[in-house]
């Protein structure tokens, strides 16, 4: 038996193992695969159409072309992001199949990259034909945006897998009960990153907590080099250190609450 | 009054449950209790088990058994008192161990879409067994999957999932075995074949079993050892001839009754 040898450290083995077993049960089932697709579609065609009606008739909006376009596309990171993560996660609660995980050699590190990988992978198949409807319907080129997109997207993901890794803790310590956190988190922070408007129209005491957020300097970003084509690098300096702290925190919550479930049995059973 | 507890629990040195006079045990536990706000599931049970034997746990429902076995596993955390798998503290050491052990439960389901053959190589990958293809396509001789290897696991009969859960258990060659209730809700054919399954792996790998059953007959033909739980309390622990002389029973479902009916071994009739 060779197990006893690799229990030292982070096991790319076991970490691959847990993506194929995601890979799997995507490629098993075309309604999963069609819902990656479907809302991101649906989102972008929706906003997509009111952005141009709207630059039809606001000057502002002719000349800010695309900037609703892109918050779709860059909320719809942000967003799909966690739930890429999360639902990978649930699926092991609906399969009942958190114990085999937890007493098999698997970590929990290990565990939560996995989900982090296929939260790329489940992000790549809903935004990439989003991008493609964008450039193709509303002749916006996402990928136009260049190296400052790097920034965006890797300050959204980190932030996206946050809320994924602490929700993930909530359900583990929770059941399946606490499901509905894992869809609706994220509309919380809505209002308050900005998304489809500058931080400068909430009332003061409010801009406060919306520069707490990493996503809120994200979409500032967008917004400065779409409009006035300036890329601003000290706000996404300022995302990425805010992240990083959001990160370990959530990450130190997670590991927190795995142990607050063994404390109350709560992995035996897994459901309500 | 209560059968004392058998000398196997009470050699449990305060120290170092591990170590013993009848050499290394597979598991130790030592003064182990269970708090789950007011309910004491588990109170205060101390045994050690031989390494190579099978020692079955018995008892009612709310008896213990099962967040006994989980706190053994590292899935629930013991309010007091010390776990010892396979010489490491459990779940201070789990990384070193979970590679040498494996488990089955109806508390836990193999995933329901994914095939047999993709189960058994995720949980293979996990375990980091080597050639793993052949070890596959000896549990699926061995457990006779061969005809259903490609097939999802959500669209196999009862008796074919707990095949399938028992090839996952062994997939790694299992130095302990943890089985909690292993032929549950098996017809009478295919639960003797598993129970034969489980002596011949015993035999074959020097392997050491413990299994949490309701199944009296089970229990008597598989195991060297019984330990018998009540209200998260240890009854009695022997072997299964010198519990069923105690209690002047001829099989241990009269002992079972005789225990959960409150009746003790000098009043048994």
């Amino acid at each position: 038996m060779s197990a006893a040898a690799t229990h030292h450290g982070i096991s790319a083995h076991r970490i691959q193992a847990m993506v194929l077993r995601y890979w799997y049960l995507l490629m098993s089932s075309w309604p999963r695969l069609l819902e990656l697709i479907y809302w991101p579609a649906l989102q972008i065609i929706t906003w997509g159409f009111l952005q141009n009606y709207i630059a039809q008739h606001d000057n502002f909006f002719a000349r800010a072309g695309g900037t609703l376009i892109g918050a779709v596309i860059l909320w719809d990171i942000l967003f799909r992001g966690q739930l890429g993560f999360s639902i990978s996660f649930l699926e092991e609660m609906w399969a009942r199949n958190l114990g085999n995980l937890m007493m098999s050699p698997l970590k929990p590190i290990e565990f939560l990259i996995s989900l982090m990988i296929m939260s790329l992978i489940r992000l790549a198949i809903g935004v990439i034909p989003m991008t493609l409807l964008a450039l193709f319907f509303f002749d916006f080129n996402f990928f136009a945006i260049g190296l400052p997109l790097i920034a965006f997207f890797c300050n959204l993901i980190f932030t996206s897998w946050s809320i994924g890794i602490f929700v993930s803790g909530l359900v583990l310590r929770n059941g399946l009960g606490a499901e509905s956190i894992v869809w609706t988190m994220m509309f919380g922070l809505m209002p308050l990153a900005c998304v489809y408007y500058p931080v400068a129209v909430l009332p003061a005491w409010l801009q406060w907590i919306a520069w707490m957020l990493p996503p809120t300097y994200v979409f500032e970003g967008m917004r400065a080099l779409l409009i006035d084509h300036v890329f601003r690098a000290d706000l996404m300096v300022w995302s990425l250190a805010i992240n990083a702290v959001v990160f370990a925190a959530s990450f130190a919550i997670f590991l927190a609450l795995l142990r607050s479930a063994k404390h109350h049995g709560s992995l035996l059973g897994g459901g309500e | 009054m209560n059968v004392p507890v058998m000398a196997d629990s009470e050699t449990v040195p305060a120290q170092s449950p591990a170590a013993g006079p009848q050499g290394p045990a597979a598991i130790a536990v030592a003064h182990l209790i269970k708090l789950y706000k007011t309910t004491r599931a588990v109170d205060d049970i101390s045994f050690r088990i031989a390494c190579g034997s099978v020692t079955g746990l018995l008892g009612g429902n709310g008896a213990g058994k099962t967040t006994t076995i989980a706190m053994i596993m590292g899935l629930v955390l013991p309010t007091s008192g010390r776990v010892q798998v396979l010489g490491h503290a459990m779940p201070e050491q789990s990384a070193e161990v979970l590679g040498r052990m494996n488990f089955e439960s109806p508390y836990v389901d193999m995933p329901m879409r994914l095939t047999v053959r993709q189960n058994l190589t995720i949980f293979g990958r996990l375990y980091a067994v080597e050639n793993l293809a052949e070890r596959i396509e000896q549990l699926a001789s061995d457990l006779d999957l061969k005809d259903f290897l490609d097939r999802a696991n959500g669209k196999l009969s009862a008796g074919q999932k707990t095949r399938v859960a028992l090839a996952k258990a062994l997939i790694n060659q299992p130095e302990l075995l943890l089985l909690d209730e292993p032929t549950a809700s098996l017809d009478p054919d295919t639960a003797d074949w598993v129970r034969q399954h489980l002596q011949n792996y015993r035999r074959t790998h020097d392997a050491t079993i413990l299994l949490a059953s309701h199944n009296m007959l089970e229990v008597e033909r598989l195991c060297d050892r019984v330990i018998i739980m009540k209200r998260g309390r240890i009854e009695d622990d022997d072997s299964p001839d010198q519990i069923m002389a105690r209690y002047n029973r001829t099989t241990l479902e009269d002992v079972f009754l005789d225990v959960a009916r409150g009746r003790v071994a000098e009043t048994a009739p």
